[in-house]
Order: structure tokens, then C-alpha cells, then sequence
């Protein structure tokens, strides 16, 4: 009795271990880590490039920083970040990067009475209430861009990101660009040191801090504003016109975006000219190592994001990201051929 | 002829325990060194860069790379006096009603098994709100602009940390409260009775006065949980390196810089500066478990020369 129970415990371990070695032959699976902000597209553009190849994505959204460091430390086989490294940084390391989706960061606020779309920020005012300048509702210098909206003697509680983020990144990105004091005092960064407010963990966190506290304002990626029907505002852009979030306005943004001309692919796109332009707009970057260990593996992940090239667009807009164009599309794919090495061969042909 | 009748077996497994028992006792030690070197080792880069400055300054400036630790620990102080002040008169309380005058029988480890991640979530939808609504409010109105009490009530800050910390303290104190109250020989407080005390005075000077020594140890429990708990405090606290005079301003606790910031960490000073945190959490620990240790040898004596 004994005997023949050990027997049939070391069949089945030994069927396990012929079941998971067939799986780990039969199944190739691609590792990558990084930014949060483009996680919900890359997982549905995975999940339908599985059920087509075989070929599995195990994606990491532990953010953008994250990716980074995940990249140097050579634990995934890409890294991806919000934020783009410059040609210096990328030379240090040995990476490429290209961007591989974009999207906006939109201002939300939670003030009894006002409707979505209904409050106008420009630049300054953003900037000034993040720096604490402006901190009630009913301040002149709202009123001044907001006649006819009645706003209530309320301070304004600011929420920003607690952890490190990709949308941090860009959000800072832009108040550096448009206000002369954010840029002396605070800068741009993943996380930086907030004059004020208080700091919710991820999109989710920011979001529910703005809906919990009366007079906040905070900022989102798009996605969540529409998930959880939270108040926009309008943000006046580089031309003067007040815009609304939309995926129209991103594109717009994304449209006068100079690939060609940027060293390393670093482009931001925040601030961006254009007449219908949504100014806190970004790029999600994927980083890859110039010189690959091994070539299927590099060929495998490269056939995978060249596939959401070509087929993901449709999928991306249904989640409202913008998708990269075409003409971008191809100067990436010819930048892979030209950098992309396992064994002094080029990978990708 | 005793021994002779068992054998050597038994001194045989006599020595095996022995052994047995010390290299477990020993392996804790050499862990909880293994883990300071490691901290120590991590954290050189911080220390080197910022030296004892570290401890004081309240910079917190990711860009600039520049760090400071006194932020994170006035919100871990804050958030667990808080908490302290009100769940240890509190347990007392419990507890003694527990021993003194409740039926047997009465659930009261019931707060201890909820996981803290629901505490933080209840903090956040339940309590947060009740306290930006009512609670904050009120207590402006009673106590004008009392700086302790000024600013926005957000409902979020160290205030709301502090109670949600005492929520999930009181169960570990109440339940070593309890259990020392109910060692006091029933011999001794009879003869209180006997003289003529009333139940208020036998609490006083029997009960009490003979559980001294548990309590202590219960309320240093209770101290050890609330000065590392993360994930309860990360949700209220409101995570802002920031040190400010009132209770209802945000906050950050060491723990929850640490569980918000780690992973987004990509800079060697930065990392460095987190691991730092985690050095100053471990040996604050470990000086107040010291120090229990130590009060609770010292009330052992006393109590011994009484006796």
C-alpha cells in the first residue's frame, strides 16, 4: 500500500515536470516593465496577439521609474517609460527607445455645482494652484477666466501622485514649460518636491481623492477621467483657444509632433502648437538594448510591437490612447534595422 | 539506577534540544543582523551625501536629489501618538469591563484578524469623509483657529491616520490588557473587597497595580504595530513630504514613503535615501523594544523588592 502510493507520487511528479517542460518549449513568452499609463492598451493588444501567435506578453505595470530600472538590471526584455531618456542617457546604458502610444493628462476637480467642461484653466492659473498661489475656489484670477461661472469661497486641496509616475512626468513637464517660477522652484520629474496638496498611489489614488475631497483638483490620465466621470476642465492652449480633453485634441497635439528631427527619439509632446491642440499631451516610450544576447528572443519582442503597429490602432482608440501614425511607425521599424544587434547581425530585416 | 533503567536516550536527546533551541534563538540574532548590515550597506550612498543632516532636514526633492528623512518621521510620531493617546485609556477601559463586569463570552478579538489594508479602505470611504463632513468642521468651530486644528478639512491627514491607527491597535492592547487583569490572584482582590474597598478601588490599587508590568508590555505591542504599519496609513495619511502644525494637514509616514516610492526609485541617491528611511525605522524599533525590555526588568524589580 505504502509502496505503491510513492510509486504514483513520483509518476505524477514526473508527468508534471514532462507537462511543464512541454509548456516552457511550446510557448514563447516575452517579459516587459514599466510605465502604468499605457498598461490597459498593451494588455488587450497581447491578449490579441496571443490568441494569433502563441506568443505570450508578461507586462509589469510597476511604473515608469521601475522600467527603467528593471531595464538596467537586465531582468525583462524590454523596459517602458512615460517618460523618454535623453541620447545621453540611452548611449549610457546602450538602449533605443520609440514611442509606442499616446495619450493625454487631464485636470479634474471636485467643486459642489460645477459640471464637467464647465471651469477654464490657463497655464498660469494651473501652475499657480499647484504652486499654492491661488488656494480658494472663489480667487479673482478664477473668476477673471471664468465669467459667469458661480465658484464657492472653497479651498482648493491639490492632489498630485504619490508614487513616481510617467504622468507626473508629463504633467510637471508641461507646468515647467509654461510657468517660469514652477520651472525655479519645483522642475520636472517622475515625482518632485509638491509645494502643496496632498498625494494619492497611482490614477486610482488620485482619482479617488479628488472624488472624496470637496475643492480638490488633481490630474488624471484620460482614461480614468472617463471611467469615472470626474470634472474636466477646459485648459487653454499655446494658440489661446480653451480645449476639452478629447482624443480629437490629443491627435492634434500628436499631428505637429518632429520625430524625424528629435536625437534619440526624445519628444515631448506637451505644450504643442496647433489650433485644436490638447497642451498635456504625451508619448509612452519602449526601451530595448541595442546589442541583444539572443536573437530570436530580441526578433520576437521587435514582431510584437511591429504587429501593434500595423493592427493595434483600432484597439487603441477604443481605449482612447492615441495610436502612433504610420510614417512614425516606419521610421521605428527602420531604426531597429539600422541599431538593433545579437552577435554583430542586425535582428530585425 | 534510575537513569541507568532509560538509557542514555534521554541525555542523549537532552543535548539534542539543547542545540536544537539555540540555533533557533540564535538564527532571529542573525537575522535581524544580517538585516541592519544589509540596510547599513544600501543606505551608504545617503549617508555619505547628507551625514547626520538627514535626520533633520525636511527636504524631500526627487529632481534635485536632495533628501531628508524629518518629514516621514513626524508623520510616523504624530500618527502613533495620535493613535496611542487614544487606544491605551481606551484598552484599559475594555479591557477591565471585559474582566471586571462584562459576561464571559463576548467576541473582542474580533478587530484583530481584519486584514489593514480593509482599515485603510474603511478609513478612506467611510472615515475620511465623515471627518471632512462632520467631525473636522466641528472641532474648528469648538476650537477657532487653533493652529493645531486649522486649514481645509480634507478629512485626509495625520488626524485620520492617528485614529484609524488607533482603531487597529486597541485589539492588541485590549487583548494583553485583558489577559493580565485576569492573572491577578482573585485571592488578592478579596481581601480588597474583604476590607472594604469598592470595585473602583480594587481596580485601582489590585488590579492594576498588579498587571502593571503586562500593560506596559501590551502597550508596546500596540506601539510596535502602529509606528511600521503601511498600508492603513498610506491610505489616508495623505502622502505629502510635509511637516506642519495642523492635525488635519497631510502627512507621510516612513512606512508609507517607503511603500509609495520604492518601486518608482530610479535614481542611486534616491534608492539610497529609502533604504536610509528603512535603517531609522529599524532602529527605532528595535530602541523601543530595548527599552520595554529594559522598563519592564526594572518594574520587575521594583515589584520584587516589595514583595
Amino acid at each position: 500500500m505504502k509502496r505503491s502510493s510513492k510509486s504514483w507520487l513520483m509518476g505524477s511528479a514526473a508527468a508534471a515536470l514532462v507537462l511543464a517542460g512541454g509548456v516552457a518549449f511550446g510557448q514563447t513568452t516575452i517579459t516587459g516593465a514599466g510605465a502604468t499609463f499605457p498598461y490597459p492598451v498593451y494588455a488587450k493588444w497581447a491578449d490579441a496577439y496571443a490568441a494569433k501567435t502563441g506568443v505570450h506578453l508578461n507586462y509589469q505595470s510597476i511604473g515608469s521609474g521601475g522600467g527603467i530600472a528593471q531595464t538596467k538590471a537586465k531582468t525583462v526584455d524590454f523596459g517602458a517609460s512615460d517618460a523618454p531618456l535623453t541620447q545621453q542617457q540611452l548611449d549610457e546604458i546602450g538602449l533605443i527607445q520609440w514611442p509606442m502610444i499616446m495619450g493625454g493628462v487631464v485636470p479634474v476637480l471636485n467643486v459642489p455645482g460645477v459640471k464637467p467642461g464647465e471651469v477654464k484653466l490657463t497655464p498660469t492659473l494651473l501652475a499657480d494652484i499647484y504652486l499654492g498661489k491661488v488656494a480658494n475656489w472663489s480667487a479673482p484670477e478664477i473668476a477673471a477666466v471664468n465669467p459667469g461661472v458661480k465658484l464657492p469661497d472653497l479651498a482648493i486641496t491639490v492632489v498630485h501622485r504619490a508614487d513616481g509616475s510617467g504622468t507626473t512626468w508629463i504633467f510637471t513637464n508641461y507646468l515647467d514649460k509654461v510657468s517660469p517660477e514652477w520651472h525655479s522652484k519645483v522642475g520636472t520629474s517622475t515625482a518632485v518636491s509638491w509645494p502643496t496638496g496632498v498625494g494619492g498611489k497611482g490614477n486610482e489614488g488620485v482619482s479617488a481623492y479628488v472624488l472624496r475631497i470637496n475643492g480638490a483638483i488633481g490630474y488624471v490620465e484620460y482614461a480614468y477621467c472617463l471611467q469615472n466621470h470626474m470634472t474636466y476642465t477646459l485648459l487653454r492652449n499655446g494658440a489661446g483657444n480653451f480645449v476639452s480633453p478629447t482624443a480629437k485634441a490629443f491627435q492634434a497635439a500628436a499631428a505637429n509632433a518632429d520625430w524625424k528631427d528629435a536625437p534619440g527619439y526624445y519628444l515631448v509632446l506637451t505644450d504643442q502648437p496647433g489650433a485644436e491642440s490638447w497642451p498635456i499631451t504625451g508619448a509612452s516610450f519602449i526601451l530595448f538594448y541595442k546589442d541583444q544576447p539572443d536573437a530570436t528572443k530580441a526578433k520576437a519582442v521587435l514582431s510584437f510591437f511591429a504587429w501593434c503597429y500595423a493592427n493595434g490602432q483600432k484597439m487603441a482608440e477604443e481605449l482612447d490612447y492615441v495610436p502612433m501614425p504610420k510614417n512614425v511607425a516606419d521610421m521605428m521599424e527602420a531604426n531597429w534595422t539600422a541599431k538593433v544587434h545579437s552577435a554583430g547581425q542586425a535582428v530585425w530585416k | 539506577m534510575v537513569r541507568r533503567a532509560h538509557g542514555r536516550a534521554p541525555l542523549v536527546a537532552e543535548g539534542v534540544f539543547r542545540v536544537v533551541a539555540l540555533t533557533c534563538a540564535a538564527f532571529v540574532l542573525v537575522v535581524m543582523a544580517g538585516l541592519f548590515v544589509v540596510l547599513l550597506v544600501r543606505s551608504h550612498l545617503s549617508i555619505h551625501r547628507f551625514g547626520w543632516g538627514f535626520l533633520w532636514s525636511d527636504a524631500w526633492d526627487p529632481v534635485r536629489d536632495h533628501f531628508g528623512a524629518a518629514s516621514s518621521i513626524f508623520g510616523t510620531v504624530a500618527s502613533t501618538a495620535i493613535a496611542m493617546v487614544i487606544a491605551v485609556p481606551l484598552s484599559l477601559v475594555i479591557a477591565l469591563f471585559l474582566v471586571e463586569i462584562a459576561p464571559p463570552r463576548l467576541a473582542r478579538e474580533l478587530l484583530a484578524g481584519i486584514p489593514s489594508i480593509i482599515y485603510g479602505m474603511w478609513g478612506l470611504f467611510v472615515l475620511a469623509p465623515l471627518m471632512a463632513t462632520h467631525v473636522q468642521p466641528a472641532m474648528q468651530k469648538v476650537f477657532g483657529t487653533f493652529p493645531l486644528f486649522s486649514g481645509p478639512p480634507m478629512g485626509i491627514g495625520v488626524l485620520t491616520a492617528g485614529l484609524v491607527l488607533a482603531l487597529m491597535v486597541l485589539p492588541f492592547i485590549t487583548a494583553v490588557a485583558r489577559d493580565v487583569f485576569a492573572l491577578v490572584p482573585p485571592v488578592m482582590k478579596e481581601a480588597g473587597y474583604g476590607l472594604g474597598a469598592t470595585t473602583w478601588e480594587v481596580t485601582r490599587k489590585v488590579t492594576i497595580g498588579y498587571g502593571m508590568k503586562g500593560l506596559v508590555g501590551g502597550v508596546f505591542l500596540g506601539l510596535g504595530r502602529a509606528i511600521g504599519e503601511t498600508m492603513a496609513v498610506t491610505f489616508v495619511i495623505g502622502n505629502d513630504h510635509r511637516i506642519a502644525a495642523s492635525l488635519f494637514a497631510s502627512g507621510n509616514s516612513i512606512a508609507s514613503t517607503l511603500a509609495n516610492e520604492f518601486t518608482e526609485a530610479s535614481e542611486p541617491v534616491y534608492l539610497s535615501a529609502l533604504v536610509e528611511l528603512g535603517l531609522i525605522l529599524f532602529v527605532v524599533t528595535l530602541v523601543i523594544q530595548v527599552l520595554a525590555q529594559l522598563w519592564l526588568n526594572r518594574l520587575g524589580r521594583l515589584a520584587g523588592n516589595r514583595s
